[in-house]
């Protein structure tokens, strides 16, 4: 289960499996740079078919992976409601036009703007989600740390991030067992006490995992001193690197291809939207 | 303390870690509806005050883009950089606290709430919200009012929970000359 729990990893034998990890590191930032910065319909939507695509090539079922992609789904609708209490004129002051559909209630009308503002809101943070979800899934932990070397990172900031994802289960199987012998010593943290007493409770349990965290680190760093960790800079290896292949520098150039091109196309008339009511 | 950059790699690690396990699996109700109690800033706002500036940034900044991933999505930039610049903002009176000699009297708890309450107001009532506004084009009362919403419950677990994870560690550690010769 280890680092399972964190990051998701299916292993299975693929196109995109076969990329090593620095690969799929700098195309999902490049990706995910090019969905920021954009907020044109064309490009969003250009974007979202090869983000589809590359799922496909990846052989991971979407049943493996469906509860990302619900919780997903639920905070989009939380937040395109959440959008529209707080401002059902957002569109208009984007799109500089108001298309009354129907009224609602109040100041609540429904204008076409604001469909297709929320719907654009919506494509933005759905169109890296099957890339995330494959950076997730496709990349062995192990090998994620070890790619950070490659993209200029730190040597120390990696070893960090490894330490991180190393010890994450450990921290939580100690907090799990600590929470539940406190709990056995009656002590709560549902909603049956009060806040105050609440949050003394969680002290209690805190605690405890923070003095044997603490103790860890020392035990960590007294470890790696021994093995003289930070004396040469330079031959600093990892057990999970692998080489970059022809194939890898094909997908990251591509990256790099897509977001000029989206820069390009979004910026062509000196805006960021599409706008299909002018 | 010997050899601190070695000890600062492996502290931002399990600091991270730590700042992952709350934010990503522990949710202890707050009274409001579905809103919980945000507990890894207490923990960020204790490792910053003990490790420094540069630790406490890499600890919110690591963290919390570990638990987006976790989620499925992709970070969610603008509130990572809103935790890291709360890490790193606490981290900044690290030096004048000096936790690890086991001093934690009153002035020193005045200084680690000015600044969690200082660090959390600006990260998400300005930054946070700003960035929102920036890259995603939202509407501003809404991330605005998630940015207050977040900033008093930030403020809230950082500073009750954080001063009291303080004040219980630094019971356990031997001050200087508490030896008495008899």
């Amino acid at each position: 289960m280890a680092a399972k729990t964190v990051l998701n990893y299916i292993e299975r034998k693929s196109f995109v499996h076969d990329l090593t990890g620095v690969t799929k590191l700098a195309f999902f930032l490049l990706f995910t740079f090019a969905s920021m910065l954009t907020y044109d319909t064309r490009v969003l939507l250009g974007l979202l078919i090869i983000s589809c695509l590359a799922f496909r090539f990846s052989h991971i079922k979407f049943k493996e992976v469906r509860f990302m992609m619900v919780f997903m789904l639920v905070f989009l609708l939380m937040n395109n409601i959440f959008i529209y209490l707080f401002n059902p004129d957002q569109g208009t002051a984007v799109y500089g036009t108001r298309h009354v559909l129907f009224h609602f209630i109040w100041r609540y009308d429904v204008t076409a703007e604001q469909l297709f503002y929320m719907f654009n809101v919506s494509l933005k943070y759905f169109v890296s989600l099957p890339i995330a979800i494959l950076f997730i899934s496709a990349t062995n932990p192990s090998e994620f740390a070890a790619s950070l070397n490659r993209i200029g990172v730190s040597y120390r900031v990696r070893y960090s991030v490894s330490i991180a994802l190393r010890y994450i289960p450990d921290i939580q199987r100690g907090y799990h067992n600590i929470s539940q012998a406190q709990q056995a010593r009656g002590v709560e943290l549902g909603k049956k006490v009060k806040l105050w007493t609440r949050l003394k409770n969680v002290v209690t349990i805190l605690m405890p995992l923070i003095l044997s965290s603490l103790a860890r680190i020392d035990v960590i760093s007294n470890a790696m001193e021994l093995r003289g960790f930070g004396k040469d800079k330079k031959k600093h290896t990892w057990y999970m690197a692998r080489p970059q292949k022809r194939n890898d520098w094909l997908v990251i150039g591509f990256g790099v291809l897509l977001l000029a091109l989206s820069a390009v196309i979004t910026f062509w008339d000196g805006d960021r939207f599409f706008n299909p009511f002018m | 303390m010997k050899n601190n950059s070695v000890r600062n790699v492996v502290a931002i690690g399990i600091g991270a870690a730590l700042f992952f396990v709350l934010g990503r699996f522990v949710a202890i109700p707050s009274g409001i509806p579905n809103t919980n109690i945000s507990l890894q800033y207490a923990i960020l706002g204790m490792l910053a005050a003990m490790y420094g500036p540069v630790a406490g940034a890499l600890i919110g900044f690591i963290g919390h883009t570990l638990i987006d991933l976790s989620w499925g999505g992709s970070p969610w930039w603008s509130w990572v950089i809103a935790s890291t610049f709360v890490g790193a903002i606490v981290g900044l009176v690290a030096k004048r606290l000096n936790i690890s000699e086991g001093e934690f009297g009153k002035s020193q708890i005045i200084l680690f709430n000015v600044a969690n309450v200082v660090a959390n107001a600006v990260a998400w009532i300005i930054i946070a919200p700003v960035l929102d506004i920036l890259i995603y084009a939202e509407p501003a009362n809404k991330v605005f009012a998630q940015g207050a919403m977040a900033a008093v419950a930030n403020i809230l677990t950082a500073c009750i929970i954080g001063t009291l994870l303080l004040l219980a560690y630094t019971k356990t550690i031997a001050k200087k000359g508490s030896l008495d010769q008899e």
